[in-house]
């Protein structure tokens, strides 16, 4: 017979006890497995989301916001500039043989929660989300940049609203907690992008063209009706990129995408809105993603964001740093703080294993000493009693690694609503591992003390006094 | 001769400082294979004698030799090993751990010795003991009877050269004294084991051919 089905029989005997101890080192063992495994589906998925491209350009401010903004659709953007540098990493002289692809991105309205983000379709026919993967349509096709009004829905936008292909929605100024004013026009859903894990998944797409269309008719009513877009949403500096109503006049917008080649001008079934079109000096943009062109040198490549910066008078980050600032620095701290609070609570459970085990060492003297009398060692005897506190400390561990994945089961919708990182709770973490060796250090450590209790019983001694 | 006492002396320290002696065996002894039966009154040292002789207690002095190995210079784990594997032991109260099954309390008999635990033995064993139906029934579950027999088959199961039996009797029905004292000497007489039995109960005592007196052996008694 084993030692181990010696100290798992002796666990069996106190039942209760060693099921109320082993539960409660699962639920430490369940709130570090939460923590690992949310900071790890959390950084892997801020990581994701700043795949696909190299550098962020947008207006002056604070290099994370901007990062936060455009990439993982959080707060907002600290302003917006002018349309001309997009075009100037186009088809300018000093950038153009840069850029391998160039995406404008316009932020300031939402639907339903969900941002509304006016951009080209290149987003999704030359931007990969991850490496070697490119945006599928689960339903439909891209928007069309010769359709200003066709919109594509992320796969949990397209879910939580229950809009599909072929439906409508007019987005709303700001977000609904802000204004409440929607857009009188209207955008037809043509395509619903299939999950990526990103979190475009919960943002809405439209066409940078109906975009600027849909603000400059919601400006001319501002000026025909204060109360249905109140100007003070439409300062300048703020996240949107927005028309500038007082020197737009309607009749002198142009669409700029033919010169692109990205940006169309409209003139289709929403010919309603054809008076509402921009020129490009009034334009204004949130940001531009940028792909670096592969056959630029390593030092262009290295420079760039600062020339980029200096020759355009705006700030050009890298998503990838901007990351790990944030991980290393905000979040990294954050679960370094929960780990140690984990970590306490899973030591605190370990001091009542070592507790329940010393308490129970006064009735089983004369069970150890039975086995003594047997032939087993002092040593044997002090094994068996920390085979027992490492059984209790990792089938409390075993538990609690199931406990802590469903946990965040349970949280995973609630962290995709807040934070669009989608968080898969079957996805272990090879930091995970740890926990073994962890648990039987902390087991060995906190079961000594009875061990020792156990080595010193004096055999003669307790077999005398009655079982 | 199997089992070799000389000049064995035992003494505990009393809280006030003072000696008590308790034994003085000059000599005793058994051979492989003999049943011997110790006859005593309660507290005249017999399980004191058998906890020397297996190995639980330390002598105070003297000489304690086992088929050649005298334990009394041996190291604590040697003796450990020793007792694990050449020596069986009857307790009065049983002493079966209460959350193994009765085979698993004959498996325990054979744990701790080199040799690898050999479950069909142990099986054997209790169907010997009769008690083939109740291999999976924990201690609670048996009766007095059927628990000492397990006892019985757990001080079988290392094949031990001596089995010592303290007062197995004492917590057994009437009924079931007599079938126990068979068991005893019928399975050490098949195993070729030596059997040392301390007993108070003159019934018990009378069916050995060798009965030994306490009180005559231990010089501690013979002065008082």
């Amino acid at each position: 017979m084993s030692l181990w089905k010696i100290a798992w029989r002796s666990i069996q005997q106190r039942s209760l006890a060693s099921a109320l101890t082993a539960f409660s080192m699962s639920l430490g063992v369940a709130l570090v497995v939460a923590v690992i495994v949310i900071h790890g589906v959390i950084e892997q998925s801020f990581r994701r989301g700043a795949q696909g491209y190299d550098l962020i350009v947008g207006p002056k401010g604070s290099p994370l916001e901007l990062v936060l903004a455009t990439v993982y659709h959080l707060g907002t953007a600290s302003g917006t500039m002018p349309y001309s540098v997009y075009d100037e990493l186009v088809n300018g002289t000093d950038f153009a043989a840069d850029v391998d692809v160039a995406v404008p991105l316009c932020m300031g309205d939402t639907f339903k929660g969900f941002r509304v983000i006016g951009t080209i379709p290149d987003i999704f026919d030359r931007v990969e989300y991850l490496d070697g993967r490119k945006y599928q349509f689960a339903e439909g096709r891209n928007f069309r940049s010769e359709a200003p009004f066709e919109a594509v829905f992320g796969a949990m936008a397209a879910r939580k609203t229950g809009l599909k292909a072929g439906g409508k929605f007019a987005p709303v100024h700001g977000s609904l907690a802000e204004s409440g004013q929607e857009h009188r026009a209207q955008f037809d859903v043509v395509g619903v992008l299939a999950p990526t894990g990103t979190p475009n998944d919960r943002a809405v797409f439209v066409n940078i063209e109906g975009f600027y269309r849909m603000h400059a008719a919601g400006h001319e009513d501002a000026g025909q009706d204060a109360a249905a877009a109140p100007a003070g949403k439409h300062e300048e500096g703020k996240a949107e990129a927005k028309p500038d109503a007082k020197k737009e006049p309607a009749e002198d917008a142009k669409p700029g995408a033919a010169k692109k080649g990205a940006l169309a001008s409209g003139g289709d079934a929403h010919a309603a809105h054809d008076h509402d079109e921009l020129s490009d000096e009034h334009k204004r943009l949130t940001a531009v993603l940028v792909g670096v062109n592969p056959n630029v040198t390593a030092i262009r490549r290295v420079a760039l964001p600062k020339l980029i910066a200096k020759g355009l008078d705006v700030q050009a980050v890298a998503p990838s740093e901007q990351i790990d600032r944030l991980l290393v620095g905000i979040v990294g701290n954050i679960q370094l703080i929960l780990l140690i609070l984990a970590v306490m609570i899973v030591i605190v459970a370990g001091i009542g294993i070592m507790v329940s085990i010393y308490n129970s060492m006064s009735d089983r003297r004369h069970e150890i000493a039975v086995i003594r009398a047997l032939g087993a060692r002092r040593a044997t005897v002090m094994v068996v009693v920390l085979l027992e506190s490492i059984l209790l400390a990792l089938g409390g561990g075993a538990i609690g690694l199931l406990l802590g994945h469903g946990l965040t089961g349970v949280l995973a919708p609630l962290i995709a609503d807040q934070t669009g990182v989608s968080v898969n709770p079957l996805q272990f973490q090879l930091s995970e591992l740890i926990l073994i060796p962890g648990l039987i250090v902390l087991a060995s450590t906190v079961g000594y003390l009875p061990a020792v209790v156990a080595y010193r019983t004096d055999v003669a001694q307790s077999l005398i006094s009655s079982p | 001769m199997l089992l070799q006492l000389k000049e064995v002396k035992k003494s505990f320290f009393q809280p006030d400082g003072t000696e008590l002696p308790i034994l003085d065996i000059a000599d005793f002894g058994a051979d492989a294979g003999e049943q011997v039966v110790l006859v005593g009154r309660s507290g005249c040292g017999k399980t004191t004698l058998l906890h020397i002789i297996a190995g639980i207690g330390r002598p105070t002095s003297g000489r304690v030799k086992i088929d050649g190995w005298d334990i009394a210079l041996m190291e604590e784990a040697e003796v450990d090993q020793f007792r694990a594997e050449r020596i069986g032991y009857v307790f009065q109260t049983f002493n079966l751990l209460p959350s193994f099954t009765a085979l698993e309390n004959v498996l325990l008999g054979m744990t701790f010795g080199r040799v690898r635990a050999d479950r069909d033995r142990a099986r054997q064993l209790l169907k010997r003991v009769g008690l083939a139906d109740r291999l999976t029934h924990k201690p609670p579950m048996l009766s007095v009877g059927e628990q000492q027999r397990v006892a019985v088959a757990r001080a079988l199961a290392n094949r031990p050269q001596l089995i010592l039996a303290d007062e197995p009797t004492a917590n057994v029905d009437v009924g079931n004294q007599q079938q126990i004292i068979d068991l005893l000497r019928e399975t050490c007489q098949e195993e070729r084991v030596a059997l040392i039995i301390v007993t108070h109960a003159p019934e018990v005592a009378e069916q050995f051919g060798r009965i030994e007196y306490l009180e005559k052996i231990n010089g501690v008694r013979a002065s008082r």
